[in-house]
Formats: C-alpha cells, structure tokens, sequence
C-alpha cells in the first residue's frame, strides 16, 4: 500500500477527473411536470404526435406497471426509487423539428463536440481527421434527454433501403413496422422496468435492414441524459430481415450530479433467416463519487429474438459507469442452427454496483450460444454475474459454451458469479467454466521488473483479462474502451 | 401436508414431546408466520415440495417389527438404528469409544430455523435423535447411523455430532425404508481444532418417500469435514449441507452422487462458507439421470472479507441418458476477499458416442457398456472414498441403481 496521501490523490484523480464527460449544458428544456400518471403518459404520447394505437399501448403497459413489484433478486442495494420525483418528458426547446444540422442549437453540437462525438457529416466527410487516417464511416443518431437531436447519413443509408432514424420519427413514417415488432421480443409486461419503459419511453433508434441487404456503415446511437431530474427511457428496435446484417454500437454519458437519476431502457432485435446483428456497447454512465453519491441506475432490458434458421445475434458491452447496472442482453435461440453470443466487461470501482449478465434460451435445433463475461471489482464495490442457459426440450443438438472470470482488485469489493444452467435435452451439450482471483503477483512483477509503473501493469494485465472481449469491438470502440478501463481503474491500484 | 397441517399435528403432540419446549414453540412460530417454503423463493426455485402437500402422514408409533437390511447388517461396526425416526436399542450396537445419547432430540448449537424453514419443522416435531461426540485425540473408528421408516408417517430426527479436538470418526449414514414416509432429519456437526470427520451417506429411501434432510457443519481450526452423499432413492429428496470453515485451514469435501430415475427428483443444495483465511472447500457432484427424472444441484461458495488465500472447487456434471430428464444447476461465487483462488465447472451431456462405440465395437453388449462408461463418469466422486467397507457398500449401491432402472 503506498502512502494514504499519495493513493488519496489518485482516487481524486479518478473520481473528479477521472470523469471527464462529467460536465452539465445549459440548455433551455420543455420539462413535463414532475411525477407519472395517465395524464404524462397522455402528454408524452401528443407531445410526439403519436397515433391512437400507441398511446393505448403506452397506456396498458403503466396499467401493467402499476400492479408489479420492483425486482429485488439482484445483488443490488440502493435507497428505494421515488417514481413520482421525476421528470419523465425533457426535450431540448425547439421551434420546428431541425430540417438540418444548421437548425440545431448550437449549445447542443457543442456538447456532443465536447464528448467526441462528430455529428457533423460534412466533417467526418472532409477527413478532417486526416488524410492518412481512413476512418469508417459511422452514421450517428445522438438522444439528448428525451429526444434524438440528429441522425446522420440518413441518405446515403436510404439509398440501400436501410432505415435508421429515432423511434419517434419511424412511428410517424413507418407505422406499420413500428406496429408490427414494438414489443414483440420484451412485452410490455415483461418485467418491472420494461413495463415502465413501455408506458413512458420517449425516443431512441430504429433500425431496419431490408431483405439481403449489408448495411454499409456502423450504426450508433449516442444517448445522453443532461436534464436535473429526469429519467431516460429510450427504446431501441432494430430488424434485419433475411440475409441482412448490420452492426450496432452505442455510448452513452451523462453529467455529475449529486442526486441518482434513473435509466431504463429497453432494446428489441430480430433476426430473420440468415440476418446477422451486432450491437456493441460501452456504457459509461455517470457512476457516482468516491463516496457513492450520485451516479445513473441503470435497469436496463436487452433481448434478441433469433428467430430466421441460421441468424445470430453478438452482444458485446463494456460496462464501466453507473451507479447501479441492471441489465441481462439476452437471445431467444428459436430458428434452428441460430446463434448467440455474449461478450462482457462489466468494470466496477468505488461505491458501483453491477448486477449484468445474460439470458440464452435454446429453442430450436443446433443453436449455439457462447458466452464469455470478465469481471473486474475494485475500490468497495461489488460486482455480480447472473446468466441463465436453458435448453429447451426440442433443441436437439444445442450447445453452449460459458466462461466467467472475476478479478479482484483490493479487499474491499467483492465478486460474484449467479449462473443457473438447465437442460431438458440429452444431446445438448453445455460447458461452464468460471474463476476468480486477484492480479497475480508475479504477473505484476513481471511487468514492474521491466520498468513499467504498478498502474501501467495492472493497465496492462487487466487489457490482457479483457482481451477475448474486447477483440469483439468495432476497431474504434475497442480503443476508446481500452481507454476507459484504465481511467476506470485508475487510483484502485496502491 | 401443509404447515398449518404439522401445526395441528404439533398442538396435538405437544405435551408429550421431549426436550426445550420454548425452542419448538420458536420454530412453530416461523412456520406459522411463513409456511413451507415455495417455489418462488430462490432457494427453491427448481425443487417443488407438491408431493409433500399432497400427501397425509401420521405420527410414528414406535416398536413395530423390522429386519434390518442386509447391506446393514453387513457392516462389521457399531451401528445406532432409528426406526420412524425412534432409536431402537433392540437393533442397535452401541459404540465404545464415542459417547453416545438418545431419547431426545440433540438440537445441537448450529441449527436456524428462522431461517431455514425443514429445520423449523424438524424443531417443532422432533422427538428423538443421537446425540454423538468423541473426546480429544480419541479415534472413534467407524459408527453406522441408520434410518429405517415405514408407511404413513412422517420423522424429523435430530442429530448431533461432536469431534473434540485432534479427534477422528468415520460416520456411514443409510436411510432405507418402504412405503410413504417422510424423513427429514437435521443433523448439528461440529469438528475443533485438527479433528477430522468422514461422512459417508447413502440415501436409498423407498420409492414413494420423500426425504429432506439438513446438514449444518461447522469445521475449526485445521479441521477436516469429508463427505460424500449417494442419492439414490426417495421419489423426492434435498439434501441440503451448510458447511463454515470457521478456522484457519479449515478443510470441507462436499462431494455427491445423484442417481435418478422414473419420476424421481433429487436436490443436492451446499453452501459453504469461507470464513477464516487458508481454507479450502472441494466439491464434486455427479448426477446420472433416466426416465424422466429430474436433478438439482445448487451450491454456493461463500467467502467473508477475512479468508484471504481460500482455495474454493466446484465441479458439477450431468449426464442425460433419456429423452425426458432433466437438469438443473446453479454453482454460485459470492466473494468478498481478494486474495483468492475459486473456481467452478459444469458440463452436462450425454455419453460420449465414441467411447460408446469404442466399447461396442469390442462386443460389449449395450447395458453393459453404459454401465461401464456411468460408472468411469462417477469415479471422480467416488474413488477418493478412503473408507473401504464404505466404499464396497456405496460400489453396490450405484451396481444395484442398473438393476432398477435398466437401460
């Protein structure tokens, strides 16, 4: 252990520096009242203009809502939420929906300007960047609190029938496939936050790749929540007909605040005959000060449906803010020969809590699920793995493969592993495997020996735990992630 | 039975029971205020207790005729057998070098009924156990405990060992018996320093019985507690074994065998719990299942901020041998020191098509060599049992399984 004064600047390093997409913009908002009845769903569902079936819908699931219970099977510990504190409608003040990016306050570019994140075509386009530096294209839908502020490239993927614009926009364009896929993979019952997603959700990203089609670029989706008091509750759809493929990537931040704000966001996939989704995330949500306070719940349900023979579905996420992480990527396996794939970092430091894992349901015949999760704790945090394999009676032939590791790094967080393996067919064949430890010492001394500092070792070491994950990523995630687990981890070292 | 049922079976028995009676009135009032427990509870989440609601026990009469089992009989050792859940001196050969005493329930120091909601019905009904311990440095060789039940009823004996320190005993559990019974015996364990205790079980209740049974173990200092359980009779079965190495280097084996067939359902539950640094835990559960059996095992390893440099080792395999059975598992970490090494694996599947054929294409008929392959599936369980004439008994055990349920 170095010297108290010494580790205390690092864990401020950390946590107030640390925290670089910390800062708040002043924005003039159009806040819904504070609280949830009938009457915000009403006005969130005219506020977008939405038809008669919509609003029925919001309006079923909040009935549903409100005869269940919030979960508490997790390894979670946190004050009780007060629903009715807050805000569940926040937009950006605007006169007419922008036309262009010109027609965009310009506090708002700046912010996203400020995160990294470009969305100005014409930018990326001019290869500002440089012209050594051939960048894929990545066309971009960015959420601001409750609304999609701008969508990217939306023509050049139109010319190949991709649609990919904010939820709110494909329930007014495209209503009969909003219609047709909005809760058919989560029910509007599903489960307690779905529920509540279900009857308030405000905007996120919708998805289609027609018959055949590869989409040409990467999509991303980058949410945001900036409002005091709000919660976020986007809803992402994404369908890729047969043949189609399409990968994904979303990122999300938020600022500094005392207070603990609420997320719960429900994602959908389906994946026709032969389709192919990857949805890449890095969840970077405020987590919270060294001593807990403040920091984003984050309850989130992702779930795919295989449902074309041959389809696969790749969730990788990279899971290192929020105070409080909820969230199970799941697929249902149901054509036959369809497969899964779950690859996790999940990072906690501090006060953070994650509870994450997935959900593999084996359906039809010669599904495959691989699932590979690293968990690292550190600071007084605790960190948990749940997943659940189930093979189902008819899924002749299923296999799953899963590992698991933990590592710790100090004595006061903790590291859990909940698997629940069921299999109800005699030809299926499933392997878990599932470790934990702490940084080796003479893995450490290896590095140190070598002249590189104790944190640029365990930088190093914990890359390396991460490393199966990781090479999952699109290229440029997968850097942007390396960065983040080692300011992540940053000060936990001592 | 339901536990307003066993209530009424309480309120009626009440003034004959033996031993504390505010302890009994305690654990009524747990199952008072929160019944059996259900499936909606984690702990329960894959084992239903509907046969036991279903079903309608009386309370045992004691002193009815009874042989005692031929693989009993066998055992060339000290043996203390309870029928229905009543010690049977007529049957029994008390040992020399533990003491030993009966007549009433040994409710033992570990036991929670609060929250372990057998353990409170056990508490309530209780009316009679062996109360078991060896003095220091003593070895106590080998003592044969053995449950006999019969139609209709429903026991909940309750046990108590005790290993002073450097001590040593080899404990062989049977339960046998026929008919409906219920047996549900909760057994209080506790090994001091250095002393070491080996627990060999093998469950082969009769067919139509249900039996849940409770293990709290408790190991000290440089103790070892070495178990290992053979699952398979009863239509219904958990064992369930809490197990706290409270000491440094504290040692537990957990090992167990579950093998199932026709409509039976079997619950291997462990949690064990790392509460003192440098211990060690190893558990190797196997489950072989046919028909349309169904297996469980749930084990979860637990170490507390204080047991650095634990060494925590779970294995589960499964083999599925017919269309209709089913598995499940749920092996759990749960750690809170760094300083660790824990692990753990799972594999379920059905026999190995090639080595199935190696035998075959060698003209080994077809029962045989499944018989061969389960049985090479089980060593890992089985082979390090130390204990000889254990080991024979549980050997014929798992040889007489086939006769039972063929392939």
């Amino acid at each position: 252990m170095a010297v108290v004064a010494e580790t205390l600047d690092t864990v401020n390093a950390a946590t107030e520096g640390g925290y670089k997409w910390g800062f708040s913009t002043e924005i003039e908002m159009d806040l819904a009242p504070k609280g949830l009845n009938e009457d915000i769903i009403r006005l969130i569902s005219s506020r977008k203009n939405e038809p008669e079936w919509l609003l029925e819908w919001r309006l079923k699931s909040y009935e549903a809502w409100l005869k269940m219970e919030e979960p508490d099977w997790a390894m979670l510990k946190h004050p009780p939420i007060d629903y009715q504190d807050l805000h569940y409608y926040a937009a950006p003040k605007k006169k007419a929906g922008p036309k262009s990016l010109d027609e965009v306050d310009p506090e708002l570019l700046r912010t996203y300007e400020k995160l990294g994140i470009p969305l100005r075509e014409r930018a990326i386009l001019a290869g500002v960047e440089g012209a050594e530096d051939e960048r894929p294209q990545v066309a971009m839908d960015a959420v601001f609190d409750s609304v999609s502020v701008a969508t990217t490239f939306k023509s050049t993927l139109a010319k190949s029938g991709v649609i990919f614009c904010p939820i709110s926009e494909a329930v007014q364009e495209h209503p009969e496939l909003v219609r047709k896929y909005l809760g058919s993979v989560v029910p509007a019952g599903d489960n307690y936050f779905a529920a509540l997603n279900s009857a308030v959700f405000t905007d996120g990203s919708f998805v289609f790749i027609p018959k055949g089609v590869r989409c040409p670029m990467e999509l991303s989706t980058y949410f945001r929540i900036n409002a005091r008091n709000t919660g976020q509750f986007e809803r992402t759809l994404i369908i890729a007909e047969d043949g189609a493929y399409v990968s994904y990537l979303e990122g999300c931040t938020a600022p500094q605040r005392d207070e603990n704000q609420l997320h719960a966001a429900v994602v959908e996939l389906v994946a026709f005959d032969d389709a192919q989704i990857k949805y890449s995330t890095v969840q970077n949500w405020y987590p919270g000060d060294a001593e807990g306070r403040g920091g984003i719940y984050n309850f989130v349900t992702k779930r795919a449906a295989c449902r074309g023979a041959r389809s696969k579905v790749s969730w990788t996420q990279v899971e290192t803010g929020s105070a409080i992480t909820w969230k199970y990527p799941s697929c249902i396996l149901q054509g036959d020969d369809s497969v899964g794939e779950f690859y996790s970092v999940a990072v906690t430091t501090n006060f953070q809590q994650a509870d994450t894992g997935t959900k593999m349901i084996h359906l039809g015949k010669r599904t495959k699920s691989t699932i590979v999760s690293k968990g690292i704790s550190a600071g007084r945090s605790n960190n948990t793995y749940r997943g659940l394999v189930r093979i189902m009676p008819k899924a002749d032939g299923a296999r799953n493969f899963t590992q698991c590791d933990s590592l710790l790094i100090g004595d006061q967080c903790g590291a859990h592993t909940v698997p629940y393996i069921e299999s109800r067919n005699p030809t299926a064949k499933l392997e878990h495997e599932a470790t934990t430890s702490k940084i080796a010492d003479d893995q450490l001394f290896y590095c140190r020996q070598r002249g590189l500092s104790e944190e640029d070792a365990v930088n190093l070491i914990v890359n390396g735990f991460c490393k199966e994950v990781l090479k999952e990523l699109p290229m440029e995630f997968a850097v942007e992630a390396q960065k983040l687990l080692a300011v992540s981890l940053e000060g936990s070292v001592g | 039975m339901s536990a307003s049922a066993f209530l009424s079976r309480f309120d009626a028995a009440r003034a004959v029971l033996p031993g504390d009676a505010s302890l009994r009135e305690a654990a009524a009032g747990v199952l008072r205020a929160r019944g059996l427990p259900g499936p909606r509870e984690e702990a329960w989440r894959y084992t239903r207790l509907r046969p036991l609601s279903e079903a309608d026990y009386a309370m045992p009469v004691p002193g009815r005729e009874v042989s005692l089992p031929a693989s009993v009989a066998a055992l060339d050792a000290p043996r203390l057998v309870f029928v229905d859940g009543t010690y049977r001196a007529d049957l029994s050969v008390p040992p020399s070098k533990a003491v030993l005493r009966t007549g009433v329930p040994a409710m033992g120091p570990l036991a929670r009924p609060e929250s372990e909601r057998l353990v409170a019905l056990n508490t309530m009904l209780a009316a009679d156990g062996a109360e078991l311990s060896v003095a220091a440095g003593v070895d106590a060789g080998t003592v044969v405990l053995v449950s006999l039940g019969g139609e209709g009823v429903a026991f909940h004996p309750r046990h108590a060992v005790h290993l002073a320190r450097g001590a040593k005993l080899t404990l062989i559990e049977i339960c046998a018996g026929e008919g409906r019974y219920l047996h549900n015996p909760v057994t209080s364990i506790t090994v001091e320093a250095g002393a070491i205790l080996t627990h060999l079980r093998l469950q082969d209740e009769g067919i139509e019985a249900i039996h849940l049974s409770t293990i709290y173990a408790d190991v000290a200092e440089g103790g070892t507690y070495d178990s290992f359980a053979l699952t398979i009779g009863a239509r219904l079965a958990r064992m369930e074994v809490h197990a706290r190495l409270g000491g440094t280097a504290a040692m537990a084996h957990l090992n167990a065998a579950q093998l199932l067939g026709g409509v039976q359902h079997a619950d291997f539950t462990t949690v064990v719990t790392h509460d003192a640094p440098a211990t060690q835990s190893r558990q190797t559960v196997k489950n072989v299942l046919t028909g349309r059996s169904h297996g469980v095992f749930q084990g979860k390893i637990e170490v507390s901020r204080i047991a650095q440099k634990t060494d925590g080792y779970q294995m589960n395999q499964a083999l599925l041998l017919s269309p209709d059975a089913e598995i499940n598992c749920k092996p759990q970490l749960e750690i809170y020191a760094d300083d660790v090494k824990c692990s753990h694996g799972a594999t379920v599947g059905a026999l190995d098509a090639d080595q199935y054929f190696y035998l075959r294409s060698r003209g080994v008929p077809a029962a045989e060599a499944r018989a061969i392959l389960v049985r090479a599936f089980l060593a890992e369980a089985l082979d390090p049992i130390a204990h000889e004439a254990g080991r024979a008994l549980l050997e014929n055990a798992v040889a007489g399984w086939w006769e039972r349920h063929p392939a």
